[in-house]
This record gives structure tokens, C-alpha cells and sequence, in this order.
């Protein structure tokens, strides 16, 4: 199969929509077809790998330990927007993986290098 | 006036017209919204904004799940369900923000 570049491109906060597990389903799907896989967390998104969910409260899955299994998938591109990090008083230290951090110049680059973008 | 937000304020502009339109009473900050009681946000003028006004209030286990919980803002009040449903009781009205 032809491999293609895929970026999922993750805007919105955990658990109060559905979008951050759904990108989770198609990042595992993706690299299930190997794929090139670029996962970026940009705006709110970037709270989807903040460290010390504690879920049971609302009876909700707590997915956020996949992120950190995804290099088994061999997805190790996870990308997160650094002008976001700061607008929400996070760092790196804050997060459950090893992500690389980016400005906006290398983010914009990155997305025009795709052949498919995926938003979520 | 109770005022329900679950918006994360900086994915829409809910938070900025709560704090223009909500005069007195409180706010209940539930789901996403929880975000804007978290240290480091940047909401976080705006909240104070609201708080000089309004008794402010968040979720725990929304706070919890998010894991946020250990960067609530000081005076914003912890709640969980029971004190949810204490909120509803306690004030003659309410508006869930959506």
C-alpha cells in the first residue's frame, strides 16, 4: 500500500466532546495501516496530555495512557503548538508523553508538507 | 441568579458575555468550563473579573477528570454533585449557558 503523510490536527479539550477520543481511534487506525502519522495538539487540544486524569468522577474512561503506548505504534510525531502551552499555564513537564514542542513557523510548515489533514 | 457555564473559555466567547450579562448571584463552571478556574489560564483575568461580582464554583470531578484539580484558583468554591444540586435549590433561577 502506498504510504502517505497523515497529520490529525487535535483543537479541543478531553471529555467534554467526543473529538479527542475519535482522533485516539483514527491516530491507531492510521499507523494499523502504516502510515506516516504526524499528531499535533494545538488550542485546547493540548489539554487532551495533561498528566493526572483522575476520571472516575464522571464515569468516563480515562484515555489519556494511550498517548503514551502510540510509540509502540511506531507514531512517535507528537507535535505540540508551544504558544498554546503557555496561553494555558502548561509545560512539558505537564504532560504524560514525550512530545516536540513547536513554534508557529515549524507548525505551519509541518502542515503544508501533508498529503492528508485531519481535524478534530 | 445561578449561571451554568461548560464552554473552555478559550474555544468560545460564552465566559466574556456571562461576565457582562451575570450582574449577581453565582457561577457554576462544569465540563470544559473548568479550564477557566485553572491557574495559568488565559481566561484567568477575566474569571477574577467575575469572581469581584458572582460567587464562583467549579466541579470537582470535572476539575478531577481534567486533571486539574490541583490548580484551582484561590476563592473559587469546589463543588461536586450534591452541592450542584444544593446551587439549584438555593437560587430562585438558573441559566445553563450552552
Amino acid at each position: 500500500m502506498a504510504q502517505k503523510k497523515f497529520m490529525l490536527v487535535n483543537r479541543k479539550a478531553p471529555y467534554g466532546s467526543i473529538y479527542a477520543l475519535e482522533s485516539l481511534e483514527v491516530v491507531l487506525i492510521t499507523a494499523a495501516f502504516e502510515q506516516d502519522v504526524s499528531v499535533v495538539f494545538l488550542d485546547d487540544g493540548v489539554y487532551q496530555l495533561k498528566k493526572g486524569m483522575q476520571t472516575k468522577g464522571i464515569a468516563t474512561k480515562n484515555f489519556s495512557p494511550t498517548y503514551r503506548a502510540l510509540e509502540d505504534y511506531d507514531v512517535d510525531k507528537l507535535y505540540v503548538d508551544a504558544d498554546s502551552l503557555a496561553a494555558r499555564g502548561l509545560t512539558t513537564e505537564d504532560l504524560v508523553t514525550e512530545v516536540k514542542v513547536v513554534d508557529s513557523a515549524t507548525l505551519a510548515t509541518l502542515m503544508t508538507e501533508q498529503d492528508v489533514v485531519l481535524s478534530f | 441568579m445561578l449561571h451554568i457555564l461548560n464552554k473552555s473559555p478559550l474555544q468560545t466567547g460564552t465566559l466574556d458575555t456571562v461576565v457582562r450579562l451575570a450582574k449577581s448571584g453565582a457561577l457554576l463552571l462544569i465540563e470544559d468550563a473548568v479550564y477557566a478556574a485553572t491557574k495559568g489560564n488565559g481566561a484567568e483575568s477575566k474569571l477574577r473579573e467575575a469572581m469581584a461580582r458572582l460567587k464562583v464554583y467549579a466541579l470537582m470531578p470535572d476539575l478531577q477528570a481534567r486533571g486539574m484539580a490541583d490548580r484551582l484558583i484561590e476563592g473559587v468554591g469546589a463543588i461536586d454533585y450534591d452541592g450542584f444540586v444544593d446551587l439549584v435549590v438555593e437560587h430562585p433561577n438558573n441559566q445553563s449557558w450552552l
